[in-house]
């Protein structure tokens, strides 16, 4: 444990020393305060779309910082060779990969910290209705960047980091798209292809499971067995991605 | 004692997908190093150094034959708080401070917060690099990354330090700090086994010195062995004033001889023909101005075996 601490420690002051960090935050606060002109220019539901625009944000900005600092978490430190001199220490690899995925996901955990309350004092200033349901998409959206980061880490075990930025966001897009996969199935002539769709179905994540921004935007809450299953299965889904990076990572040779 | 004992190591690589030709890079190196020696591990460029020290120090691991390090397999975690280690041409996390820097590779060999704020000091003093203490590494010239590069090696005192080419880049008096540091780790009983292409510096500190080419060990000993080993000294003598008759009486003993205006450089294959040259130069009233004794050095030594084709070559270790 106190290995995986001294790592993630690391990674986290790595990430707060990184300028491209605080870019994308300036970006993700000026996308939020662009939402309120969004909002007024509509026609009509302009708190809805306000709200909505910057939920948004928040998952965009969050989701690039997790597929591109994800990829870059292993690759870079072999690419640079810093993991020689730390796999020499008496450290399992195991303790470095978790450490460095921890430490990624405070930064994300501080990041959108920043970018709710940013959210939520431009909000309260336009004299829009805070709901608990803006809490809940948000903590989702926390779950779906642990499976994203656990996905990029993943791939950049074993694949170099464009393929690895490439997969990652493959499997996002196939996981917001998932349960339309479903429907295409039924349709589907080719045995193969339903094969392979099918797969694609039940192997991806279900990442729309966790997008409830729409509904939180329109001020309606999920029940809280809702959010707590969705909460285990990306952790479940993150731990599985991990055990795979693992067991890649302790086979390879630097 | 042994510290490192290497039996045998085989190590074979693909050099890209599956089903491409593999690459040997060890085939079947044996050596040892005994605790509280200074073992200088040479060879050229793709020789096996690094593959042999990324094994012991499991960053990579052999497809045959053993390696121990400290009586536990290599690789073992456990051990490596009893190792410490400098890659070549080290990058280090380059946003960290002096300080930061050892702190972190302190705790990750188990230092408790009590000691190592001291140890964290001694070791920038040792190395000279107090005055950057709160400097970051981004900002460091090589001689200096190399120095904390080794501080991070030993901040947690082990036992065994595991250096590759710890002098390459450095200037003369950046090499000269590393010789003395590695000189003083002998002194407090440390065990050094390090990789280096810079050969001065390894005659001058080392106890042994192995010879690896093509994955296999060609040569091991101490320097003086291995520098007398089959080989008789030969002689160089300068001297001026000499005539063609003269001249054509010494040709016939010297392996070479070069005239440069008035001055002649003879050189001869061994030291019997020294008196008879000397008695040459006498009779014929020429001015003798120096006899050299010549002794192999370890950079013909290093170049030989690279130089004897792999089919025919024989190892020289044990012989």
């Amino acid at each position: 444990m106190w290995n995986i601490a001294v790592i993630a420690v690391n990674t986290f002051r790595e990430n707060l020393r990184d300028k491209i960090l605080y870019n994308l935050l300036l970006f993700a606060i000026f996308l939020i305060g662009g939402s309120v002109v969004l909002g007024k220019l509509s026609i009509m539901e302009h708190d809805k779309i306000m709200t909505d625009a910057g939920l948004a944000a928040i998952n965009m900005v969050g989701v690039v910082i997790a597929i591109f600092v994800g990829i870059g978490l292993v690759s870079k430190e072999i690419e640079r060779r810093t993991i020689y001199t730390i796999i020499a220490r008496p450290i399992r690899r195991f303790d470095f990969l978790f450490g460095k995925y921890l430490g990624l996901m405070t930064t994300l955990a501080v990041n959108i910290a920043i970018m709710l309350l940013v959210y939520l004092v431009v909000l309260w200033f336009n004299h829009i209705p805070l709901h608990a349901s803006l809490l809940q998409a948000v903590q989702l959206m926390f779950v779906e960047m642990l499976i994203v980061t656990a996905t990029a880490l993943c791939f950049s075990t074993f694949s170099t980091p464009s393929l690895s930025a490439m997969f990652t966001v493959g499997l996002y897009v196939v996981g917001h798209l998932i349960s339309d996969l479903r429907g295409i199935t039924e349709k589907i002539d080719n045995d193969l292809i339903k094969i392979v769709v099918t797969a694609l179905y039940y192997i991806c994540p279900n990442l729309e499971m966790l997008n409830i921004k729409g509904q939180a935007a329109a001020g309606v809450s999920v029940m809280l067995s809702y959010q707590a299953i969705a909460t285990a299965y990306g952790l479940l889904y993150s731990g599985f991605l991990l055990a795979i990076a693992c067991l890649v990572f302790e086979r390879r040779d630097f | 004692m042994k510290v490192i004992s290497i039996e045998g190591l085989i190590k074979t690589y693909r050099s890209g997908w599956p089903g491409s030709p593999t690459v040997t890079a060890l085939a079947g190196l044996s050596l040892s190093v005994e605790a509280g020696e200074i073992y200088g591990f040479l060879g050229p460029n793709g020789a096996g150094k690094t593959t042999t020290l990324k094994i012991l120090l499991g960053l990579m691991r052999a497809n045959g034959g053993t390696a121990v390090v400290l009586g536990n397999p290599a690789g073992d975690v456990k051990t490596h708080s009893r190792i410490g280690f400098l890659p070549e041409s080290p990058y280090f996390y380059d946003y960290l401070t002096a300080e930061e820097f050892l702190g972190f590779y302190g705790r990750l060999a188990g230092l408790s917060h009590a000691i190592l704020p001291q140890r964290i000091t001694g070791m920038l003093q040792i190395v000279g690099l107090t005055d950057a203490r709160t400097r970051q590494l981004r900002k460091f010239s090589k001689g200096m990354l190399q120095r904390i590069g080794l501080a991070q090696a030993l901040i947690h005192d082990p036992e065994l330090v595991i250096l590759d080419e710890p002098m390459s880049g450095l200037d003369p008096i950046g090499r000269k700090q590393v010789r003395d540091l590695i000189l003083s780790l002998r002194e407090r009983g440390k065990t050094v086994f390090f990789s280096s292409h810079i050969l001065p510096d390894v005659e001058m500190i080392c106890d042994r010195v192995g010879i690896i080419g093509k994955g296999q060990l060609l040569a091991e000993g101490t320097i003086d062995e291995l520098v007398h080993r089959d080989h008789t000294d030969s002689v160089e003598v300068v001297c001026e004033g000499l005539d063609g008759e003269s001249i054509a009486g010494i040709r016939s003993v010297a392996s070479r001889l070069i005239q440069r205006g008035r001055q002649c450089l003879i050189i001869l294959p061994n030291p019997d023909s020294v008196a008879k040259v000397l008695a040459e130069v006498a009779k014929h009233q020429g001015r003798l101005i120096s006899v050299t004794p010549q002794k192999r050095s370890l950079e013909e030594l290093f170049f030989e075996p690279a130089e004897i084709p792999c089919e025919t070559r024989v190892p020289l270790c044990g012989t």
